[in-house]
């Protein structure tokens, strides 16, 4: 590794990494998060605090929140942007998904409701036309001085890399799980559909990318990692 | 794949029922429900062929099947791995197994009022 590499990777706080769980058959990996770890602040000092997971349903996200006394909502965007009647043609007869009908369907709560979202892999893997569109709707519904923590893969990451979901094992420990489809799904624009069996990887956020994705929110912080993931809490 | 217990009120899946739905058994519903299910001290099992959009008071609720609508339980809700939920949740105790779908709130609420 070069010195310039390192000195860039100094400004960055994170020794976040995999390491393999021996699990027969399930190929779950446990991996640190530094993004995790400063977010965890916040629902262990606070009461009552209301909980975004946009991930995949996870008992053991639920367990972990509820039993701590927060309410947490649960939304897998990811499977619900492979709804079949979201397809649709943009202005350039390009097929792209329908944003204003999926808004419509989901992620329907009152302004200001949230106190932390867990994106975490989501804007990597959801579809081009409803990025923006979301990340919007995610403002609006978190409270002022709300957290939301997004991971994002960087280059060296590869064009292949699995989409996993996260299950919170630990104050600052993830438990990764690779996603497969359970649902029949026709082919999206994105390519999103059951026959990979898994979602794909939509494209490469760099640093300016993700800030201007949250230039709405009121900062940013990046954590970058050993895994080639880029870890950033932003604060609305 | 679960069976019925006998002895416990049983829709099968044949079974279509619009209304409100209440009583003072335990209830297995393996058919089609739209309405309200009120089942105040008893328990609600929803099979794996079960389709529900209902609102949902029961002491204590199971689903295999699939439920839109809101689940009030006054004890415990247990989804298992087959079940797909849409509506909020609140139970004293909840349990959900791997591979359940959910999307609503799960709020816990303790028998001290906590």
């Amino acid at each position: 590794m070069s010195s310039v590499s390192q000195n860039f990777m100094k400004l960055f706080r994170g020794s976040s990494g995999p390491e393999t769980v021996a699990a027969q058959g399930s190929q779950k990996l446990t991996r640190r998060s530094s993004g995790l770890g400063e977010l965890s602040r916040t629902w262990e000092s606070g009461e009552n605090l209301c909980i975004l997971d946009l991930g995949s349903t996870s008992p053991t996200n639920i367990r972990h929140f509820t039993e701590n006394g927060h309410r947490i909502y649960s939304e897998d965007l990811l499977t619900a942007s492979t709804d079949p009647e979201l397809v649709t043609k943009d202005e350039f007869g390009t097929t792209a998904l329908d944003s204003r009908k999926f808004l419509a369907d989901n992620l329907i709560y009152p302004a200001a409701h949230f106190d932390v979202v867990l994106c975490w892999n989501l804007p990597d893997y959801l579809d081009e036309s409803l990025v923006k569109p979301v990340v919007g709707r995610l403002w609006s519904v978190l409270k002022p001085g709300g957290m939301l923590l997004a991971f994002f893969h960087t280059r060296d990451a590869g064009p292949d890399s699995p989409c996993h979901r996260y299950h919170i094992v630990g104050a600052d420990t993830l438990e990764m799980q690779k996603i497969v489809l359970r649902r029949e799904a026709p082919r999206t624009a994105s390519g999103n559909n059951s026959a990979s069996d898994s979602f794909q990887l939509q494209r490469v956020f760099n640093n300016r990318h993700i800030e201007n994705l949250f230039r709405d929110f009121a900062s940013i912080k990046f954590f970058l990692a050993r895994d080639n993931i880029r870890e950033v809490l932003v604060v609305r | 794949m679960s069976t019925p217990v006998t002895g416990l009120a049983q829709i099968g899946k044949s079974v279509v029922i619009k209304g409100e739905l209440s009583g003072s058994e335990d209830l297995y519903l393996d058919g089609h429900v739209e309405g309200s299910i009120a089942l105040k001290g008893n328990s609600l099992t929803v099979g794996p062929n079960g389709e529900v959009k209902a609102s949902v008071d029961a002491k204590g609720v199971v689903v295999q099947g699939k439920l839109e609508g809101n689940i009030q339980a006054s004890d415990r809700v247990d989804l298992r791995k087959s079940a797909v939920v849409t509506g909020d949740i609140s139970a004293q105790r909840i349990s959900i197994e791997e591979g359940a779908f959910l999307k609503g709130k799960v709020d816990i609420h303790r028998a001290d009022g906590k």
